[in-house]
């Protein structure tokens, strides 16, 4: 067999599974294996019942839909409809927690709270809530109506919007891309992809923008700034990561999904004193909460919790026997689960009405009484460990630091009194620093896995590239070693590996999990306000990349980063490639209109090159690419320099 | 790796603390939580606190406080493996040692007998000075705002001997640096080495010993915070422009002499919070990369005969020296230095000798430049301890040359030749009084030096003006007798056309925006009857320096119509402040207290404000720190009356105004004056006098309360009933 992942827990694993008569996403990613050419190039329509129709790729006919729709209208709306789904899932995922927080205002019986009220004020003000004398009960309860009304807001716009440089915002401005509200510019996207409306591949794509603007600037970052407000926002902790954390002689219980609404309560439950003493009468020796996938992600950077792997492990977790319960909420959870689940003692349980799968307990958890619904799941994980049959834990885990939030690196680069991103720029102009990439997304089987990550990563901090992370990238990049403070001196290049020395930092920042890229947008933002990088985002020497991306989720990340300026380049192939004039625009003519473009390389090495080579470009357009002579002050340059 | 600093930094933190917690519980259990805490003579409460967290601490109570605030900051120690950033928790640890530094500080101060001198300058009891008074700050911070001063060097430890202490310390003083010396190890310091050298020291000689305990590094980075505060324009509290103030503006720079232990770790992670970066002589590691410092943060090891020019490259600063070729350090440190009569080699005029100083300008053709003669005795032809007559004659040519800059230049010799280490001067024109050290005489100092030094120092500083200049020295009393004659004629001449320059004489006042950059929206006019507040400017000086540098800050201001000659307003005037006050002072009355008046940067020699009671106004000079019949001693009138604010009631002025006929004319001029400090008034009285003839008053002075006889209002008005003032009589002055 091939292997199929650089992680060796999950070739391990993957020994057994066909004993175990496991059928995993690789065995079904064999099945697949010549996948449909026009799907794969984004050339399939199916908009309507006149189709399904499909494009020659290679010029032959048929060069057009029974409708009249050419390649590039109908990878246009192909693409921009997978934006809208990506948005939609992130801001409905927004939603819940703008629904939390107001569940914490007003009803203290939830279980919800608020943690951060520093966060709370911040946030107040920038939506324009008043602060004065007021209890943080009354001001979540503004800051969550008036977050609210950015979902169903139909003119005007969104709130964060004002957070981005001048500069972009005036851009998008003249475009006439600035989101308005979030529902409505999905609605929009849905209604111009409909059979017969819009024809024309760079308008859906302006719609396209502003849908995905509402994504990173509206729902990802309502998302992130509420859940920080309600649980905390994030600062560098220790934890551990892969199958290794799995506990030979606890209760285990995998978490799986991307809400942190539900894993808050669950580590909540799990720490309650009576459930551990339930445990112990069961003969276990306590209870081990790990995460798989985003929420892993949540649970780690709030409380230091093990991550058990990333997306494509989630079958694998539980084909060590060691999993008493997994418990999922919405958003990449594999409907095989169940079928796994069966097979050995795990029991599954969902947890959310919008993710529901047949035959599986379903414990509805947005009701009040949250941390109620939560203990009797743990109770349940709990009683089911007398029922384990073989165990079969891998032994690799990693440590790591994660924690990276916009405070977090604000504090870490100069502490309560001189926080700021300058330390950054500083050594970003002196070249220490050659630039920053965010590296995210999803796993995928059509390549080996977290090769794509580990490759590109590794590249990128020996070239003195600051790398920051979220999603299943960063836990791929995490199991790699790459997380710890002291792989700064074993992988990064010189001058990174002395920045990080001195902060302390490991190279590869963990900024948690993928509606937290709006964390991303706020670093950039910051990076701009703090001087000496240009005046916009597209100015900056950055670039993004998801080497292994899968989800439409990642389609509106990438999107709305590259409609902030940001060069994104994807992995393993964009559904855009069966037309020619429509790649021409996203992978060329975009630059000049945003600053910022898509482009695709399957190669790790060869997206490092490009993305090198895009940041070596922005620095020679800063004029920071030459080594600068230390400049020596006399008072009236003293003078000059701002106060 | 920077762990090892940061673990050591925070260990020290941590121990710092701990003590300052044990040795604030044993003080409020002996004197009681509300015990008074002060540092001497300030404004600024403890100026750590107050400008960090807006705190005013005045009780033992307080410190509690403050300790609880640097507790909360302490960080955990970095792990030996797998450990958080501690970057930002270092930083956080240096300012909680800071806090506990300064609680320690303060405790000190409850004690008798305070184990610091309250002098200026060190005297044979006390070596260490502790937290300078707002006086010196306010004398010595303007330094720091007009680049005379760019920066200082805290010294903390020892140097490994006595002769590498002078040198480090003269180096510093020939940079212009302050030098701020405190932390003792093991009982050695910086500071007992050059008192055992014999080497002056104290502020005037910008070598500060602060204290030997390592917590009186907080008096330098205190001074560091109170210079933002009333020159950079931040509020208590407001610690993001205090801080970045300090990093653009002050560069100073911490050098770690000899062994560094945790509390010395601890105290340059609180300078790094300023943006002063550490050079330590022994290997403490490094940390290199730049961002919270202009460069890098710390550099060691490095050794003790380069660190003081590696110290300023570290901290990126420019230091414009004019070389002065003299066998002697120069440089304006060594201004405040005297030279005692057992130390003197010869004297030179003063009291008992004839002398004079004087500046012509000549034609390009009759000046060889650079040619210095002495038409007499050198140096090595008198005895030692003699006595001897001296005249100092400058010629200077140059295309842009005037007769009113000879004035101005000749005051300059005075500040030329007093900067030179081991020669002292005093005085000008035909009162000038010079000594000669014999350790100057020692090492080749001559008396053709001082000829060299105003050379080299007028085209230094003056070169815009100064094409050519040439210098005798006349060491004998018939040639100098002869010269001084011609001298006075002239210097009378001069302080005749002086007299004879009123402001409506001239069409072009000039404006000073030298202190804009701490009070931004301040504007100085300067017109012939007013000098600038500060003393150091007047017409002819703000002319002199606009030709030296047309784009400097000081820039013609035409006067343009007359709004009100009573209260002198002119359109033109008015114009300049609004656009140069960015916006924000509309009019602007040269000669009123009450209606818009000039407002003040910070600077000002004296203020003046209104006793309403008394009908009259109080005047009171910078150095007099007792409290004022205002309810408010200077300092904090200071800080009511400066920042470019306009305070219709105070005026922020130069001593020299009160004698101007324009004196708040708008409100019938110096016979308001109701009260002055004692030495200001006795310093003014034959002035005074004459103002008080001119308006019928006979013995004026003797009207005039001070704080022998009125510290209230009330008293000041009572007496001023009993002495028949005439302020009362005069027209009410709102």
């Amino acid at each position: 067999m091939d292997k199929k992942s650089i992680d060796s827990t999950v070739n391990q694993l993957l020994e057994k599974t066909a004993e175990q008569g496991v059928e995993t996403i690789w065995d079904r990613a064999d099945q697949q294996k010549a996948r449909c050419g026009f799907g794969e190039q984004g050339l399939c329509c199916r908009l309507c019942y006149m189709g399904p129709c499909r494009i020659n790729p290679k010029g032959k006919s048929p060069q057009k839909g029974v409708c009249g729709a050419t390649a590039e209208v109908i990878v246009a709306r192909n693409f921009a409809r997978m934006i809208a789904a990506g948005t939609a899932a992130h801001s409905d995922h927004g939603r819940e927690v703008v629904h939390t927080l107001l569940l914490a205002a007003e009803s203290p019986e939830s279980g919800y709270t608020i943690k951060d009220v520093n966060k709370l004020r911040k946030v107040a003000q920038t939506l324009g809530v008043e602060i004065r004398d007021r209890t943080k009960e009354e001001i979540a309860k503004d800051v969550a109506e008036r977050a609210m009304s950015n979902f169903g807001r139909q003119e005007g716009e969104l709130d964060f919007i004002k957070r981005a440089p001048q500069k972009r915002q005036a851009l998008w401005k003249s475009l006439g891309i600035t989101p308005r509200g979030i529902d409505r510019e999905i609605v929009e996207m849905m209604h111009r992809t409909n059979m017969g409306v819009d024809h024309d591949y760079r308008n859906i794509m302006r719609q396209a923008s502003r849908t995905a603007l509402a994504d990173g600037w509206g729902g990802s970052m309502l998302a992130t700034e509420l859940q920080d407000i309600l649980f905390g926002t994030p600062s560098p902790l220790r934890g551990q990561v892969n199958l290794g954390v799995l506990e030979e002689k606890e209760v285990n219980i995998v978490v799986h999904g991307h809400e942190p609404v539900l894993s808050e309560m669950l580590v909540e439950a799990t720490q309650d004193k009576e459930l551990l003493d339930l445990a112990k009468s069961q003969g276990a020796e306590g209870i081990n909460l790990a995460g798989i996938c985003c929420t892993a992600n949540e649970i780690l950077l709030r409380h230091g919790l093990p991550i058990a792997g990333n997306v494509l492990q989630q079958e694998l977790s539980m084909s060590t026997g060691a999993v008493e319960a997994m418990i999922v909420d919405v958003q990449c959870i594999m409907p095989s689960l169940p079928e796994v689940s069966r097979l050995f003692h795990t029991e599954l349980y969902t947890t959310s009405p919008k993710g529901r799968m047949e035959n599986v307990k379903f414990f509805p958890f947005s009701e009040k009484g949250a941390l109620h619904t939560a203990k009797e799941i743990v109770k349940a994980a709990v009683l089911n460990y007398k029922n384990r049959g073989e165990v079969n834990i891998p032994q690799e885990k990693m440590d790591l630091i994660a924690g990276f939030s916009h405070e977090a690196i604000n504090y870490m680069l100069g502490g309560s009194f001189r926080g700021s991103y300058t330390p950054l720029n500083d050594n970003i102009i002196n070249g220490r620093i050659r630039g920053v990439a965010g590296v995210v997304g999803c796993c995928n089987p059509k390549v080996v896995h977290d090769q794509g990550h580990v490759s590109l990563v590794e590249e990128l901090i020996a070239n003195d590239i600051l790398v920051v992370q979220t999603g299943c990238s960063a836990i791929a990049c995490a199991k790699a070693g790459f997380m710890v403070p002291e792989s700064a001196e074993k992988y990064a290049g010189k001058g990174l590996a002395e920045v990080c020395t001195a902060v302390g930092m490991p190279p590869v920042l963990h900024s948690g999990s993928c509606v937290d890229n709006s964390r991303i947008l706020i670093a950039l933002t910051e990076m701009v306000r703090a001087g000496g990088l240009g005046e916009d985002i597209s100015d900056l020497p950055v670039a993004g990349a998801a080497p292994e991306w899968m989800s439409e989720k990642a389609i509106a990340i990438g999107h709305y980063f590259v409609s902030s300026g940001v060069f994104t380049t994807f992995g393993i192939g964009l559904p855009v490639t069966g037309s020619e004039v429509f790649s021409s625009h996203i992978f060329g003519e975009f630059e000049k209109i945003y600053g910022g473009m898509w482009a695709a390389e399957t190669e790790p090495k060869k997206m490092a090159s490009k993305m090198i080579e895009h940041i070596n470009n922005k620095r020679s357009a800063l004029g920071i690419d030459k080594e600068k002579k230390r400049v020596l002050y006399d008072m009236e340059m003293r003078r000059e320099l701002k106060v | 790796m920077s762990k090892i600093i940061a673990t050591r930094a925070i260990r020290g933190a941590h121990k710092l603390v701990t003590r300052a917690e044990k040795e604030l519980n044993q003080s409020l259990q002996d004197k009681g939580p509300e015990t008074r805490v002060e540092f001497p003579n300030t404004a600024y409460y403890l100026p750590l606190s107050h400008g960090m967290l807006g705190k005013n601490i005045d009780t033992l109570a307080g410190l509690q406080d403050l300790l609880e605030e640097a507790k909360k900051l302490l960080p955990p120690l970095p792990e030996e493996k797998l450990w958080v950033p501690y970057l930002g928790h270092t930083l956080d640890a240096g300012m909680a040692a800071l806090f506990a530094d300064e609680i320690i500080e303060a405790v000190k101060y409850t004690q008798t007998p305070l184990p610091y001198g309250t002098e200026p300058n060190p005297d044979d009891e006390h070596l260490w000075l502790g937290a300078a008074n707002d006086v010196i700050m306010r004398e010595r911070g303007i330094e720091f705002v007009d680049g005379s001063a760019p920066g200082f060097a805290a010294c903390v430890g020892y140097c490994s001997t006595n002769e590498i202490a002078v040198k480090i310390a003269r180096e510093l003083q020939e940079k212009n640096l302050y030098v701020f010396m405190s932390a003792a190890t093991k009982g050695r310091s910086m500071a007992q080495q050059l008192r055992e050298e014999g080497i002056q020291m104290g502020w005037e000689t910008r070598l500060v010993p602060f204290g030997s305990d390592v917590t009186a590094t907080v008096h330098a980075l205190g001074f560091a915070t109170r210079a933002a505060l009333s020159f950079g324009g931040a509020q208590p509290g407001d610690f993001q422009r205090l801080l970045r103030y300090n990093k653009n503006r002050v560069f100073a720079f911490v050098l770690a002499l000899g062994p560094v232990d945790d509390e010395k770790h601890a105290q340059a992670a609180g300078a790094i919070n300023f943006g002063f970066p550490t050079i330590s002589e022994t290997d403490i590691d490094q940390i290199l990369p730049s961002g919270i410092c202009t460069y890098e943060h710390v550099v060691s090891p490095f050794p003790l005969d380069r660190i003081v020019a590696k110290a300023i490259e570290v901290r990126g600063l420019k230091i414009a020296i004019t070389k002065v070729p003299v066998p002697v350090p120069y440089g304006p440190a060594f201004q405040g230095e005297r030279i005692r009569k057992e130390d003197m080699f010869v004297e030179l005029g003063g009291q008992y000798q004839p002398g004079f100083e004087f500046l012509a300008s000549k034609e390009l053709e009759e000046v060889e430049d650079g040619k210095i003669e002495v038409i007499g005795p050198e140096i090595d032809q008198v005895e030692e301890g003699t006595q001897i007559p001296i005249g100092i004659w400058v010629e200077v040519a140059g295309r842009e040359m005037q007769p009113d800059f000879e004035p101005i230049l000749e005051r300059q010799i005075h500040d030329f030749i007093n900067c030179a280490n081991g020669v002292f001067h005093m005085g000008q024109r035909d009162i000038n009084w010079i000594r000669v050290g014999k350790e100057a005489k020692s090492k080749g100092f001559k008396f053709s030096h001082f000829g060299s030094i105003v050379h080299a120092k007028l085209h230094g500083e003056f070169g815009k003006i100064a094409d050519k200049v040439q210098v005798k020295i006349f060491t004998q009393e018939k040639d100098i007798l002869e010269l001084r004659d011609y001298a006075r004629k002239v210097y009378k001449q001069r302080d005749e056309r002086l007299a004879d320059l009123t402001d409506e004489a001239v069409d072009t006042f000039y404006s000073c925006l030298l202190c804009q950059s701490f009070a931004p929206n301040h504007v100085c006019i300067i017109t012939p009857e007013r000098s600038g507040l500060c003393g150091a400017y007047n017409w002819l000086d703000g002319k002199a320096a606009f030709q030296i540098n047309p784009t400097g800050p000081n820039q013609p201001v035409k006067k343009g119509k007359v709004l009100d000659a009573q209260k002198g307003q002119w359109q033109t005037v008015n114009e300049y402040v609004y656009n140069n006050s960015h916006k924000n002072l509309e009019i602007f009355n040269a000669y009123s207290i009450i209606e818009f008046p000039m407002t003040s940067c910070g600077c000002f020699e004296c203020i003046s404000g209104l006793l309403p009671s008394t009908n009259g106004i109080m005047t009171v000079y910078r150095d007099f720190t007792e409290m004022t019949p205002s309810g408010m001693k200077f300092s904090t009138l200071a800080g009511t009356v400066g920042g470019g604010m306009q305070t219709p009631g105070f005026i922020g002025h130069s001593k020299q105004y009160i004698g101007s006929k324009k004196f708040i004319s708008a409100e019938s001029g110096a016979q308001r004056i109701v009260w002055m400090n004692k030495a200001l008034k006795e310093e003014l009285a034959p002035i005074l006098n004459s103002v008080g003839k001119q308006a019928g008053i006979e013995d004026f002075v003797d009207k005039i309360a001070d704080e022998t006889v009125a510290v209230s209002e009330e008293e000041v008005l009572e007496y001023i009933m009993q002495k028949g003032h005439p302020a009362p009589s005069l027209p009410p002055l709102f």
